[in-house]
């Protein structure tokens, strides 16, 4: 059997369990995974920069780069990088859109406009991330200047964990939202890496 | 001096102890602007250099623009008795499909404490009622929010309608947009006479504009 050209993939920290997982199921050898820190997206703006600094790293040593990137708050600047460099990316406002599927994401908004999501990564990094990060763990009474105009979190989950729902649960239950779980897989990062990553 | 015990409880994001202090000089005869210049607008000045330098985080300017709000609502009605005007009229909300309002309500809670009277139209807004929001409250600046990627178009339709409005009416508003996902190019092209990249930045373009 021929061996296939080989493909980095440039993604966020966030998502390395989750493509690693994809890449072990679907026995994809010839891809390779490097991450940007999942705390870039604190800083949008240097995203498209770091990325770049990535693909020019990696230029010569593979036969292609896919970015995971969606565009993360950088208002199309990723995007203006990616074609500079003329490299493919997966598209997409974020990461909870591609795991929901871009239709399935539209109806959710529109169905509840107030939803903050969580994924895998959001809800095992809670405490770290959402009550740390957002500074709830030493003033919770900012909890409702946060979230007082969202109804739902939404736990977009990328498989079936019961004690991951359980802490997405009680994750809702801390910022005072309704809980909703939707069990969506790897969404359209598998079919991205089915379709370009061959 | 106990105004600079105001100072100080701003600093220490404690609204319970701004109320308080607040009271307590109000009852000694203190002057109601020499409270605001010297305690709350100079600790809220402080907290915003603090921010700009990466040294204070947002939690912690939510948290001293609470205060100061707790110490202006006492302090804004004695205010406007006296005469005290506002340094200038901005309104302010999230565009048009955008619910999130964490960035709106800081710029707002700033701006309340630099001395504008502030017309906060909430989240979701549409862009004509910006421009009725200006003219019934002869504002001098309209402030926008975005969060989302997705609300940069709303965004860009919004500041046209009041352009628009700057051109065909007698509105005179300087635009002002702001949010994660707005650059400076970005509003330099949908015709915004400011990007504000934070709170501290929106307040001291806002304070240009007026002079």
């Amino acid at each position: 059997m021929a061996q296939l050209p080989s493909v980095l993939l440039i993604c966020c920290g966030s998502l390395a369990r989750e493509i690693t997982a994809l890449m072990r199921a679907h026995d994809w050898t010839h891809m390779s995974i490097t991450c940007l820190p999942a705390h870039i997206h604190n800083t949008p703006d240097k995203i498209p920069e770091a990325v770049r600094a990535k693909i020019h790293e990696a230029r010569g040593t593979v036969d292609n780069i896919l970015v995971l990137f969606s565009d993360c708050g950088t208002g199309g600047k990723l995007n203006e990088v990616l074609e500079e460099e003329g490299i493919e990316g997966i598209g997409g406002a974020h990461c909870y859109e591609i795991f929901a599927g871009k239709e399935n994401f539209a109806a959710l908004m529109d169905d509840e406009p107030g939803s903050f999501f969580l994924t895998d990564f959001l809800t095992r990094h809670f405490d770290r991330l959402i009550l740390a990060g957002l500074g709830l763990d030493r003033y919770p009474k900012l909890r409702d200047t946060y979230f007082g105009h969202y109804d739902k979190l939404v736990y977009l989950a990328q498989r079936e964990d019961s004690e991951l729902q359980e802490k997405a649960r009680a994750a809702a239950e801390t910022l005072g939202l309704n809980y909703e779980m939707r069990l969506t897989g790897y969404g359209d990062y598998r079919d991205f890496l089915s379709t370009h990553g061959g | 001096m106990s105004v600079e015990k105001i100072y100080e409880a701003v600093l220490d994001y404690d609204d319970d102890e701004v109320v308080e202090l607040v009271t307590a000089e109000l009852a000694k005869g203190t002057e109601p602007q020499v409270m605001l210049d010297d305690g709350l607008v100079a600790a809220l000045d402080t907290v915003g250099e603090q921010f700009s330098e990466g040294t204070l985080f947002v939690p912690e300017m939510l948290m001293a623009a609470d205060a100061v709000k707790a110490g202006l609502d006492l302090l804004r009605p004695i205010l406007a008795e006296t005469g005290v005007k506002p340094i200038g009229t901005v309104v302010i909300g999230t565009v048009k499909g955008d619910l999130h309002d964490i960035g709106k309500n800081l710029v707002s809670m700033v701006l309340e404490g630099a001395g504008f009277r502030v017309v906060d139209l909430g989240t979701d807004v549409e862009p004509e009622k910006f421009v009725d929001a200006a003219q019934e409250n002869d504002a001098d600046i309209v402030a926008f929010s975005a969060l989302l990627t997705t609300s940069m178009a709303a965004m860009e339709r919004a500041v046209g309608v009041v352009c628009k409005a700057n051109e065909n009416s007698n509105l005179n508003v300087r635009i002002l947009v702001g949010g994660p996902p707005v650059t400076d190019d970005f509003a330099e092209k949908i015709g915004a006479d400011g990007y504000g990249v934070d709170a501290p930045t929106a307040v001291d373009l806002a304070r240009g504009f007026i002079q």
